[in-house]
């Protein structure tokens, strides 16, 4: 499923990167922790998180992150979605919890993770 | 072949990631493999992080060689006393502002060893530390 489709059906808001989307989504990671995102999180992914400064868009695209979804409604901060526009790092913002969402997501992808390489 | 050293100033966490992104593109465009690039930028990232977190400034040197990356990282900062102690996942000295935006996980240094073919970290309390990182570019069998 694209990113596109994931927008679309979860009603996802669109902070930037709205031609990024067609990107094919097979994986994602889910946490506030920086560096155990840098380490175990892989390219291509989808990152749901709740932290909203500009660092975000540093880890997404060192990592060639698919896009951040900002849970609970958490809105980037100025100076991070200049960075995600400047990066070409999608920002999409979600009402639900990081539990939720996440696990709307897999259902929508169920990723192996064999495939996962 | 290629040679060349970035500055980091600590405490700019504003601009933390830019030394590792410059990192990352000058490796894409001497045309690597995307894994290799991929763990390069992710150690550099780690090294960038604890200098900014830590340190007073420092400096990231990158070398490129046939077959191998070296990167080392270089602080004037407050150094590690206990290094096996730093190494362990989890332990961490940050402050909670750090921690607040999700950095001093204690994660770093292990991610940097993980990530990486040969690692080696040395540290003078009230000097500095001292990083030195190998990934091999080649796709020799580890056992080889």
């Amino acid at each position: 499923m694209d990113l596109q489709s994931i927008v679309k059906t979860l009603d996802l808001r669109i902070r930037c990167g709205e031609d990024k989307l067609k990107e094919e989504i097979r994986g994602g990671y889910t946490g506030d922790l920086l560096s155990d995102v840098m380490g175990n999180s892989k390219a291509g992914d989808i990152w749901i998180t709740r932290q909203i400064h500009q660092n975000i868009v540093a880890v997404a695209s060192l990592k060639e992150h698919a896009g951040i979804i900002l849970v609970q409604g958490c809105e980037p901060a100025k100076d991070t979605l200049d960075k995600a526009i400047k990066e070409g790092i999608p920002i999409l913002v979600s009402d639900l919890s990081a539990f939720e969402l996440t696990g709307r997501i897999y259902n929508l992808i169920k990723p192996l993770p064999a495939e996962r390489k | 072949m290629y040679e060349g050293c970035l500055t980091v100033v600590g405490g700019s966490f504003d601009n933390a990631g830019e030394v590792s992104g410059s990192i990352k593109t000058i490796l894409k465009r001497m045309g690597l493999p995307s894994d290799v690039v991929r763990k390069a930028a992710l150690v550099a990232y780690e090294s960038e992080i604890n200098i900014v977190s830590y340190a007073r400034r420092g400096m990231i040197r990158l070398y490129v060689v046939p077959g191998s990356i070296m990167i080392e990282a270089i602080d004037e900062g407050p150094g590690i006393p206990d290094i096996e102690l730093a190494m362990q996942p989890g332990y961490s000295t940050a402050s909670s502002k750090i921690r607040e935006m999700g950095f001093g996980a204690g994660m770093g240094l292990c991610n940097i060893n993980s990530f990486s073919d040969m690692f080696e970290i040395s540290s003078e309390v009230g000097r500095g530390t001292y990083l030195k990182i190998i990934i091999k570019t080649n796709k020799v069998p580890l056992n080889s």
